[in-house]
C-alpha cells in the first residue's frame, strides 16, 4: 500500500510545496513512514535549458569521485548542496548535491547520452545515486514521512506548476532514499502504488532496447516503459497508457474494425509491455501529468478537476484537503488514463 | 520375439470367463490367439474337441486393450520382471537389447519418447503464488485471456503499415505434428476438429494433407520436410502457416521413415508416392546445406504464398540451439518451434532417441535469452515442443519465454493411446497409429475431436487458473517472466542456464 498525489496547474502558474504536503499528508494510513518524496516541475527557471542532476552522496569522497567524473563528461554550469533543515526525525543518511549541467555540443542525442551517464554514476561511482536528471525539475526523498521529507527539503520554498508525491509502505525491496518514490529519469517521474506482477516480462523487453533494470523497482520499469514508447518510439502519451493497460480482447473484439484493428495492434507489437498486477501510478514529464490504473482497477485512484488545476490522489479526502469544491471529481476507470496537460500557450514558459 | 522372457503377464479370471472371444478379435498383438476345435482336456480328464485361447504373454504390450474392452472386466495385466542377476552397468534393459540385436543384427526401433531416466527439469521449477501484496485474481469472476499471436511482429507500432501475418490462437496449445501415415485419418480428423473448436491449430506433420481435412485448413499448419511428400502449390495455400522441419526431438538428425505397407491407396495420394513404396525421408533436405539455404526455402515459400502466410522452422533441441535459432529467425522464419529431446516419434533408432539432444527447458531458456541479447525477440516467435504433459508444464515453458507449445503424444493420449510403444509397428490397438482399416475404426473422429477438444479446454482452464494465482489476468504477462519461476533441487549451472533463482530467494 503507498499513498500518490499530484496537482498540475493547467496555466503553467508556479505555486509552492505546501499543498501538495497537505496532500499526501493526508493520507497516512496508506504508507509506514519507511519512505516519502516529492518531484516538482518548474523550480529551476533560472537554470531550465541545463539538466538538473540532483545526487544523493555518501561522503566527502564520493563527492570528490563525482565531481571529477562530471567534469569529464560534461559542463557543470552551477552545482550546490540542496538546503536541507535539521530535523530529528530523519537521520541524513546522504547530502544531497545538485549540478546544472550542458551536455558537450558534440552529443548530438543529448537524453540518451544523460541516460548514460546517470546509469554510470549509479553504477560506478561507489556512495553515489542519481535521484533526478530532467531539465527544470528536481526529485526531493529520503527514507520517513512525507510531512518529514517536505520539512528536510524545506519544500514549501520551491514553486513549481506541477508536483507529485509519495507515501511508501515498501513490500519488495527495502526502505532507503534511493528506493523511496518517485522515480526519475530525465524528464519522467513516476510514483507509484502496487505491484507489478508482470515486472519479470516488463523488464526483460526493456533490456533488449539496452535499458538496465538495476534497481529492480517496478517504478523503474514503469518510468523505462514511457521512456521507450513515448520518448523513443514516438507514441502520444494516450497511446502509450493504451499500450501499457491495453484495452481487453472481449472489448477489442467488439469494436468497430478500425479500432480493433489498432487496438489489435498495439496488443501484438506491444505484448510484452503490457503491466499487470495491481496498480495506480502517476506519471508526469514536461508540461503533463497522467494517472492510470490497472486494468481491473485493483488500486484506488481519485481525480479532480478545478478551474486551473487536474488533481489525482489515491483518496479523494487528498483532493478535497487542499479542494473541497471541485469542478469535477472522478474515478477513473480501469486501465483508461488521466491526462492532464498545460496549455500549449504556456508550455514554452515550462 | 523368441525365446527373449516375455515383460507381462496377462491374467484372465478363467472361472468367470464366458468364452466370448472378444479379447482375441481385440488384441493386433497376438497374445489372446483363438485355437478352434482343438483337443483340449476338459475337467473330467477327458480330451474333448473345444474352442480355446492361448495366451502368448510374451507378445503382450500392456496396451491395455483387453483389459478395457473385456465385457466381464476380468483381465488384468500384471509386470513380470525376471529376476536377472543385479549388476549396476548391464541391467535387464541392456541385456535383453544385446539379445535382441545378437538375433537381428539390425538397429533397435523405438516409440515414443526418450526412454532414459533424464531428470525432467519441469519437475525442478515452481511457479509463483500472490498473497496479500498483490491479490491474486479469480478467472471465474475477471476476465482471464490466453490469446497468443505466432509471427513477426514489428519493433514499434506504425498505423500505417501491416503486422506481417500471424497466427491467431486463443490458447496458446497446439496440436503438434504428426504425419498421415504415421497416425491415421481419424486421428489426423479427430485433431483438426478439434484445433477448430478450440480455436487454436493442428499440424499435419510431413504426409500431406487430405482432401477431407480442408475445410479444416483455416486451423492447419502445414509441413514441409525433405521427404517433401504432399506438397504442392494447393497444399501451402489452404494452409494456415507452414512448418519446415529441419529436425525432430526423438531423433534429430534423422528423417521420417514410413514403411511401404502403411502406404495404401489414399496415403499414397495425399503423399504423391506409389501404393507400397517406402517413404523415406532424407536425413537433411537435400537443398538446405547451410543457412543460407534454408533462407531461400523460407522465401520461396513465403513467395508461392504472396507473403500472406507465416512460415515456422522447427528444430531439434540441440547444444548449439541458440544460435541455431537466431539463425534460423534471422533466415527469415516468423517463429522458431523448438523440439526437445523427450519428444514423441511414431518410430525412430533406440539410440538416437535416448542420446541426442536436449531438454527442451533448457533449449527454450537459451533460445529466447538469446534472441533478446541480439534485440531479435520480436522478429519471430518460439515454439516449444516435446513432451508437454499438463498445463503446469505449459505455463512454466512460457515463463522461460516460449510463446506457445505444442502437444503430440499429449494429444494422441486424449484420443485413446496408452502409450503401449508399438506405433512402428502399425498395430496401434486404438486405431490411432495404424492403417489397418479393421483397427482405424476404432477411432471414432467425432469422439476424438471431443477428447482432444476437451485437453485443450481443460489445460486452458488451468492455465487461467495459474495465470489468477500469479495475479496476472493475460497470457503475454508470464511470457518470459521468470522471476515467477524458482528452482527446486537444481544446480548453480542449471539456474544459471535457465535464468531463474532457487527457491528462497
Amino acid at each position: 500500500m503507498c499513498g500518490l498525489a499530484g496537482i498540475l496547474n493547467k496555466n503553467g502558474e508556479r505555486f509552492s510545496g505546501e499543498k501538495i504536503t497537505l496532500m499526501v499528508d493526508n493520507m497516512k494510513v496508506r504508507y509506514d513512514g519507511r519512505g516519502g518524496g516529492f518531484a516538482a516541475y518548474g523550480i529551476y527557471p533560472k537554470y531550465k535549458n541545463q539538466y538538473a542532476l540532483h545526487i544523493f552522496i555518501d561522503d566527502i569522497e564520493a563527492r570528490e569521485r563525482t565531481e571529477e567524473f562530471l567534469k569529464g563528461v560534461m559542463d557543470i554550469v552551477k552545482d550546490e548542496e540542496v538546503p536541507t533543515a535539521n530535523i530529528s526525525e530523519i537521520p541524513k543518511a546522504h547530502e544531497t548535491w545538485r549540478y546544472f549541467v550542458d551536455v558537450p555540443n558534440s552529443v548530438t542525442n543529448k537524453d540518451d547520452y544523460v541516460v548514460k551517464i546517470v546509469m554510470r554514476i549509479t553504477d560506478e561511482i561507489d556512495g553515489s545515486y542519481v535521484a533526478s536528471s530532467g531539465k527544470n525539475l528536481g526529485v526531493f526523498k529520503a527514507a520517513g514521512m512525507p510531512c518529514d521529507v517536505a520539512r528536510l527539503f524545506e519544500i514549501d520554498r520551491y514553486k513549481g506548476y506541477c508536483w507529485t508525491a509519495h507515501g511508501r509502505f515498501p513490500t519488495n525491496t527495502r526502505g532507503w532514499w534511493g528506493g523511496a518514490h518517485p522515480f526519475n529519469l530525465l524528464d519522467w517521474c513516476v510514483v507509484h502504488n502496487g505491484e507489478i506482477s508482470s515486472y519479470g516480462t516488463n523488464k526483460r523487453y526493456l533490456e533488449t532496447y539496452g535499458y538496465k533494470c538495476k534497481f529492480r523497482t517496478d517504478t523503474e520499469v514503469i518510468t523505462y516503459l514511457f521512456d521507450l514508447l513515448v520518448r523513443k518510439h514516438g507514441l502520444s502519451l494516450k497511446t502509450a497508457s493504451m499500450a501499457l493497460t491495453p484495452p481487453f480482447w472481449k472489448h477489442i473484439d467488439s469494436m468497430p474494425e478500425e479500432d480493433r484493428t489498432i487496438y489489435t495492434k498495439i496488443r501484438m507489437v506491444y505484448a510484452s509491455a503490457m503491466l499487470n498486477g495491481p496498480f495506480g501510478i502517476i506519471v508526469t514529464n514536461k508540461g503533463n501529468m497522467i494517472g492510470l490504473n490497472d486494468r481491473i482497477k485493483l488500486r484506488p485512484l481519485i481525480a479532480a478537476q478545478s478551474e486551473e488545476s487536474t488533481f489525482i490522489a489515491s483518496e479523494e479526502s487528498a483532493i478535497r484537503t487542499i479542494c473541497n469544491n471541485p469542478e469535477e471529481i472522478w474515478a477513473p476507470k480501469a486501465g483508461t488514463p488521466v491526462i492532464a496537460k498545460v496549455e500549449d500557450a504556456n508550455l514554452e514558459e515550462v | 520375439m523368441g525365446n527373449l522372457p516375455s515383460e507381462f503377464f496377462v491374467n484372465v479370471d478363467i472361472k468367470r470367463c464366458t468364452g466370448c472371444l472378444r479379447c482375441s478379435l481385440e488384441c493386433p498383438f497376438d497374445v489372446h490367439v483363438y485355437q478352434k476345435n482343438e483337443f483340449k482336456k476338459s475337467g473330467d480328464g477327458k480330451e474333448k474337441r473345444k474352442n480355446y485361447i492361448i495366451r502368448y504373454h510374451e507378445n503382450c504390450t500392456a496396451c491395455q486393450r483387453c483389459v478395457y474392452t473385456c465385457p466381464e472386466k476380468i483381465i488384468t495385466i500384471e509386470k513380470r520382471p525376471q529376476a536377472f542377476a543385479t549388476h549396476p552397468i548391464w541391467a535387464q534393459k541392456t541385456i535383453k537389447d544385446i539379445q535382441v540385436q545378437a538375433q537381428t543384427g539390425g538397429i533397435i526401433l523405438s516409440s515414443m519418447g526418450n526412454e532414459k531416466p533424464y531428470r525432467v527439469l519441469f519437475d525442478h521449477l515452481v511457479l509463483d503464488a500472490c498473497q496479500v501484496t498483490n491479490p491474486a485474481i479469480d478467472p471465474l469472476r475477471e476476465p482471464m485471456e490466453l490469446r497468443t499471436f505466432l509471427g513477426r511482429k514489428s519493433e514499434k507500432i506504425d498505423f500505417n503499415s501491416d503486422i506481417p501475418p500471424n497466427l491467431k490462437l486463443d490458447t496458446p496449445i497446439m496440436f503438434a505434428h504428426m504425419s498421415y501415415g504415421a497416425i491415421s485419418l481419424e486421428a489426423h480428423k479427430s485433431l483438426s476438429k478439434a484445433a477448430k473448436m478450440q480455436g487454436t491449430f493442428m499440424g499435419t506433420g510431413e504426409g500431406g494433407l487430405h482432401k477431407d481435412l480442408y475445410p479444416f485448413s483455416d486451423h492447419i499448419i502445414v509441413q514441409i520436410a525433405s521427404g517433401r511428400f504432399g506438397v504442392h502449390e494447393e497444399y501451402l495455400n489452404v494452409a494456415s502457416a507452414i512448418e519446415i522441419k529441419i529436425g525432430q526431438g526423438a531423433k534429430p538428425g534423422i528423417g521420417g521413415h514410413l514403411p511401404g505397407m502403411k502406404i495404401n491407396e489414399a496415403i499414397s495420394q495425399t503423399r504423391m508416392i506409389p501404393i507400397g513404396t517406402d517413404a523415406i525421408s532424407p536425413a537433411p533436405h537435400h537443398d538446405i546445406y547451410s543457412i543460407e539455404d534454408l533462407s531461400r526455402l523460407i522465401y520461396s515459400l513465403k513467395e508461392a504464398t504472396r507473403y500472406k502466410k507465416p512460415v515456422f522452422v522447427k528444430i531439434a533441441a540441440v547444444h548449439n540451439s541458440a544460435p541455431i535459432a537466431t539463425g534460423v529467425i534471422r533466415a527469415g522464419a516468423d517463429a522458431v518451434v523448438v523440439d526437445g529431446f523427450t519428444g514423441g516419434t511414431g518410430a525412430a533408432p533406440q539410440v538416437i532417441r535416448d542420446n541426442l539432444g536436449i531438454p527442451i527447458e533448457a533449449a527454450i531458456a537459451s533460445v529466447d535469452e538469446r534472441l533478446r541479447e541480439e534485440g531479435i525477440r520480436h522478429w519471430g516467435s518460439i515454439i516449444a515442443s516435446g513432451s508437454i504433459r499438463n498445463s503446469g508444464d505449459i505455463a512454466k515453458a512460457i515463463a522461460l519465454g516460449a510463446d506457445a507449445v505444442y502437444t503430440g503424444t499429449g494429444a494422441l493420449i486424449s484420443l485413446g493411446c496408452t502409450v503401449c510403444k508399438q506405433c512402428y509397428t502399425g498395430k496401434c490397438p486404438w486405431g490411432i497409429a495404424t492403417q489397418d482399416p479393421k483397427l482405424r475404426k476404432r477411432l471414432n473422429p467425432e469422439k476424438g475431436a471431443i477428447a482432444a477438444s476437451n485437453l485443450i479446454k481443460g489445460w486452458s482452464h488451468e492455465l487461467k487458473e495459474i495465470l489468477g494465482a500469479l495475479g496476472l489476468n493475460s497470457i503475454e504477462s508470464l511470457r518470459g517472466n521468470r522471476d515467477r519461476l524458482r528452482g527446486v533441487g537444481l544446480t548453480q549451472a542449471e539456474l544459471d542456464v535457465l535464468g531463474v533463482l532457487p527457491a528462497g530467494k
